[in-house]
């Protein structure tokens, strides 16, 4: 019994054992399989996807930046062009004490105080991994002191990099522009547009003036080396290589040396000038003054230049050619004196007497003539050429403001030139229905009457008078001004000329646009507003002068200029083309605060067709202004 | 010279062929792996083949060791293990955080790996003692004599150790005849006890159960390595990428790749088609080793057998699903394939075992 049972159970348990066998074999079957359910759904169902997640381990892009294309005027001077150079940068992420860091290497390299200001604003604009430049433009003697304290100045790193250098000087930088660091603005932008990956590699793009308005061009494509890397990012090979494409070179329709002499031309005066050919549109210099170094935008400004220059006075950041609007003043006349022979309202040959002022009938209310006393007997021609206000007011009144408005607009008043620059202003040419949007107010007849000699609430810009000049010059050809005539593929070396524009042509009768152009030479002839000064001019001009005033004058004073602080002098205007018989050049110039167009604002113009229709250089001046661009 | 080779016949007569191929098999592609993972390191290779070559004739020894003698080593060596456990409790070595570490001057060793070995072959002890009257108390303790190396293990802490052998001492348990109802009670109990056992846990623990849910919260700590063993897994496809030819392998995405995830290097170089094949060896020496357990004459034989086949299959399990990313990251090599020589020679000591209970069957039984 005592044996019989254990062996019993001995049967017993080794029947258990068996099924228990079975049961440890069906576990292990079961762990298996899910093993192998695990293993197929990583390798056969989302082999796709872990394979792009292995590539994209092993293969990082390299992106190249694109060398930028070069700015050149017309004779091929360099106006923008690239160099190397070290830069001391600084990347925080790899920086425990920033400021200790900065402490040390203020020790080896000098840092002024600028630098660390511009610095410390690009810091705070910049995301932990980037790096910061501290100094650029090291000496090779910094750049050895500085590699031989690299070993305990972790994330202080020299990098070699392309930077952009303005040798023209101020006077171009409202043409040229500057290109400055890619901010999050710009980025977000280049996102939107899809463009964000061509600036992989680039630390720049263009902020203003022509590196703004044509940085698609100037700035290439952006090349990328595919490398393999390994977890630790060092690289062991490269798999491909897609080269950056250089950026088109730009040459202008500019003439570095003719804007050096309009520049010089304006002396202490602050304003702008722009000369167009009239025939093709192209811009042949564009003055805004005073101008600024480009160079300091270039790598960051330090806020406190920044500020100064942003909050002068003289508003040095002001492109006044194209975002100076001014009341164009008498320049206006010869457009109204076309309208009044092409509508039909005057002949050449009607003559009114200025007795030196204008009322409206049922008015008591005077428009005084510029002159008193007025001009006496005065035709179209000689109201032109002696700017008689009261014609004008007469003749404003007869032609009503809405006439008015759709003539002149078809000089492209009131409206963008389309210049190839960013941030052009549309000026203001009013009307009834103007009046009515803008001010919900009806329009009164004493606003048309000021209208009439470019007041009340005409503005226009520089640009657009020079373009409405050049139409009279062309005969109605309505163009559209462009710096750049050409753009060079730097790898063919292929001029590609960019062709102008024209916009429309304006149908005018010859004999009508004759006597215009004739009352327009005769402001340079004796008794004209200008004669001083084409005084022994080779040449014959055509031009207008024009007065803009900078403040109210009340009704039963004068004007007089000697009483008037020199901030809030007129400012002189003056549109002119030459030669008179067959134009080349057209000018609008203005004067800030410089009184008389004839006195201040046509010489300018004088000297700029002076060197540019005969090569004369102005007597004064000096030879390093006009051989910078060289 | 005849007799000397007489012997060395005699010998290797106690080696089981079935065994003996599936094992030199999985060697062998653990040699072609740890080779390609390890960039050829000569270094690497030739220490690995010093290990199997001593692995593999402490193997040949333990398959001439007759289970009755064997059976006789399981309490000295348990008990030697449990003094050692509690030596590196009290003067051990700290190592990444943990005491677990024996250091006996030349060498330095875990304790804990002794216990793989002897808590079945003392479990198997007694049950063989208590061969037909067992009870419910024989169980009781048994289930003793497992608790205290595991919970000693446990707070080294060690987790990973812990459970593989909680896990082999349970297989003899339930392979001596554990009752269902027992395991079922324990089962609802574990269960319930979760939470504690979660706040008992050390920080590292929680995180890499955290992370094993969710690798992506932490992709630069913890989940790395999980993250880049499935990319590598994955991305090996139905046949891999070749040998020497795992971008993730070579180019350093694989962390611990000659070691605990070299299933991550073999998965990416040899696609799925290897995996099955992998996992088919291994299924293979369960297989013989159940089929052994099975033919044993002896319970010391079929407990030690049986329960050692499916350990070897938890520790795959264990591991490949954690280098696959359904386990957490414990700390588990991949038997046989692996770099290390302490896994190694654990492992073919109990292949050993599984020979000797095989080629000593007819002998008992005379």
């Amino acid at each position: 019994m005592n044996r019989a049972t254990p062996l019993k159970n001995l049967d017993l348990e080794l029947t258990r054992f068996q099924g228990r066998l079975k049961v440890g074999g069906t576990f292990v079957a079961l762990l298996a399989i899910a093993l192998l359910a695990r293993a197929f759904y990583l390798q056969v169902v989302q082999h796709e996807y872990y394979t792009q997640r292995a590539e994209s381990n092993r293969i990082s892009l390299v992106p190249t930046a694109p060398y930028r294309g070069l700015i050149l005027d017309r004779k091929d001077r360099i106006l923008a062009e690239n160099y190397s150079a070290y830069t001391l940068e600084l990347k925080r992420g790899h920086i425990q004490d920033l400021e200790a860091t900065l402490a040390e290497v203020g020790g080896l390299v000098e840092i002024t105080p600028g630098q660390l200001r511009r610095f410390r604003r690009l810091l705070s604009e910049s995301h932990e991994f980037e790096t910061v430049p501290l100094k650029s433009k090291l000496t090779d003697e910094e750049v050895a002191i500085l590699a031989a304290n690299r070993y305990r100045l972790p994330g202080v790193e020299v990098k070699a990099r392309l930077f952009r250098n303005y040798q023209a000087g101020p006077g171009m930088a409202h043409v040229v522009g500057f290109i400055g660091r890619i901010n999050d603005r710009d980025l977000t932008r280049l996102r939107e547009e899809g463009r964000d990956r061509n600036y992989k590699g680039s630390a720049h793009i263009g902020k203003t003036g022509l590196e703004q308005s044509y940085e698609t061009l100037l700035h290439g494509r952006t090349g990328f080396d595919q490398m393999e890397t390994e977890a630790s990012g060092r690289v062991v090979r490269m798999l491909s290589r897609i080269p950056p494409v250089p950026g088109k070179d730009l040459r202008l329709h500019l003439d570095a040396e003719l804007q050096a002499v309009a520049e010089h031309a304006f002396g202490n005066y602050r304003g702008g000038l722009v000369a167009i050919d009239p025939q093709t549109g192209g811009v042949l210099a564009l003055v805004s003054k005073p101008g600024f170094d480009p160079n300091l935008f270039v790598d960051g400004i330090d806020p406190e230049t920044w500020k100064e220059l942003n909050e002068s006075p003289a508003r040095p950041m002001v492109n006044r050619v194209l975002r100076g609007i001014y009341p164009p003043g008498s320049t206006i006349k010869p457009f109204m004196a076309l309208a009044a022979l092409e509508l039909g309202l005057r002949k050449s040959s009607d003559t009114i007497v200025d007795p030196g002022y204008f009322t409206l009938p049922n008015s008591r209310h005077q428009y005084r003539d510029w002159k008193s006393g007025g001009h006496g007997i005065v035709n179209l021609r000689k109201s032109i050429s002696q700017s008689c206000d009261v014609y004008y007011y007469q003749l404003a009144a007869d032609m009503g403001v809405d006439r008015m408005h759709d003539y002149l607009a078809q000089f492209g008043l009131g409206e963008k030139t389309g210049i190839d620059l960013d941030g052009e202003s549309p000026g203001l040419l009013p009307s009834r229905d103007w009046k009515q949007r803008r001010w919900n107010k009806p329009w009164y007849p004493g606003e048309t009457v000021i209208a009439g000699i470019g007041q009340g609430y005409n503005l226009a810009t520089p640009l657009q008078l020079a373009t409405a000049t050049a139409m009279l010059a062309n005969g109605g050809k309505r163009i559209e001004p462009r710096l750049v005539q050409a753009v060079r593929d730097p790898l063919t070396h292929v001029w590609q000329p960019l062709p102008g524009v024209v916009r429309g042509q304006l149908a005018i009768n010859p004999a009508n646009l004759e006597v215009v152009r004739q009352g327009m030479m005769d402001v340079l002839r004796p008794g004209g507003t200008a004669a001083a000064a084409a005084a022994g001019a080779p040449y014959t001009m055509a031009g207008k002068t024009g007065t803009a005033q900078v403040v109210g004058i009340k009704q039963g004073e004068r004007y007089k200029e000697d009483q008037v602080a020199r901030q809030n002098r007129d400012h002189a205007l003056f549109m002119a083309y030459a030669p008179a018989e067959n134009p080349t050049i057209a000018v609008a110039v203005m004067v800030e605060n410089g009184g008389h167009g004839g006195s201040t604002a046509a010489p300018i113009a004088r000297a700029v067709f002076d060197f540019y229709l005969t090569g004369k250089r102005p007597g004064n001046m000096k030879l390093e202004a006009s051989s910078a661009a060289d | 010279m005849p007799q000397t080779s007489s012997w060395i016949v005699r010998r290797l007569k106690h080696l089981d062929g079935i065994l003996l191929t599936l094992v030199l098999l999985l060697l062998g592609i653990s040699l072609a792996v740890v080779a390609s993972a390890s960039g050829q390191s000569p270094a690497r290779i030739s220490g690995h083949l010093v290990n199997m070559g001593l692995a593999l004739g402490l193997m040949i020894v333990m398959a001439n060791v007759p289970p009755h003698l064997l059976s006789k080593v399981g309490p000295p060596l348990y008990a030697a293990g449990l003094v050692l456990l509690v030596g590196v409790a009290l003067f051990g070595e700290v190592r990444n955080g943990s005491r677990r570490w024996m250091n006996l001057g030349i060498l330095a060793f875990q304790p804990s790996e002794l216990l793989k070995l002897a808590l079945p072959l003392m479990l198997a002890w007694y049950f063989q003692r208590n061969e037909g009257v067992l009870r419910a108390r024989h169980f009781m303790v048994g289930g003793a004599l497992l608790l205290v190396p595991f919970l000693l293990i446990l707070r080294q802490p060690d987790l990973g150790t812990a459970l593989m052998i909680g896990a082999s001492g349970f297989y003899l348990l339930f392979f001596a005849g554990l009752p269902w109802k027992v395991m079922l009670g324990g089962a609802v109990l574990g269960t319930a006890s979760l939470p504690i056992v979660w706040g008992l846990m050390h920080d590292y623990q929680q995180r890499r159960v955290l992370t094993l849910l969710d690798p992506t919260s932490d992709p630069l700590g913890d989940g790395y390595h999980i993250i880049q063993s499935t990319i590598a897994i994955g991305s090996g496809g139905l046949f891999g990428k070749g040998w020497m030819q795992g971008t993730q392998n070579q180019l350093d995405f694989i962390p611990e790749r000659t070691t605990d995830f070299i299933y991550a290097v073999f998965g990416e170089e040899f696609g799925y088609l290897g995996v099955m094949i992998l996992v088919g060896l291994y299924l293979a020496i369960v297989a013989r080793g159940l089929v052994i357990a099975g033919r044993a004459p002896t319970l010391f034989g079929r407990l030690i057998a049986a329960s050692l086949s499916l350990i070897l299959f938890t520790y795959v399990f264990v591991n490949m699903g954690m280098v696959s990313g359904i386990l957490p990251v414990v700390g588990v090599p991949l038997p046989l394939m692996s770099y290390g020589g302490t896994a190694l020679i654990t492992l073919l000591l109990g292949v050993g075992i599984l020979m000797s209970v095989a080629s000593h069957r007819q002998l008992n039984k005379t």
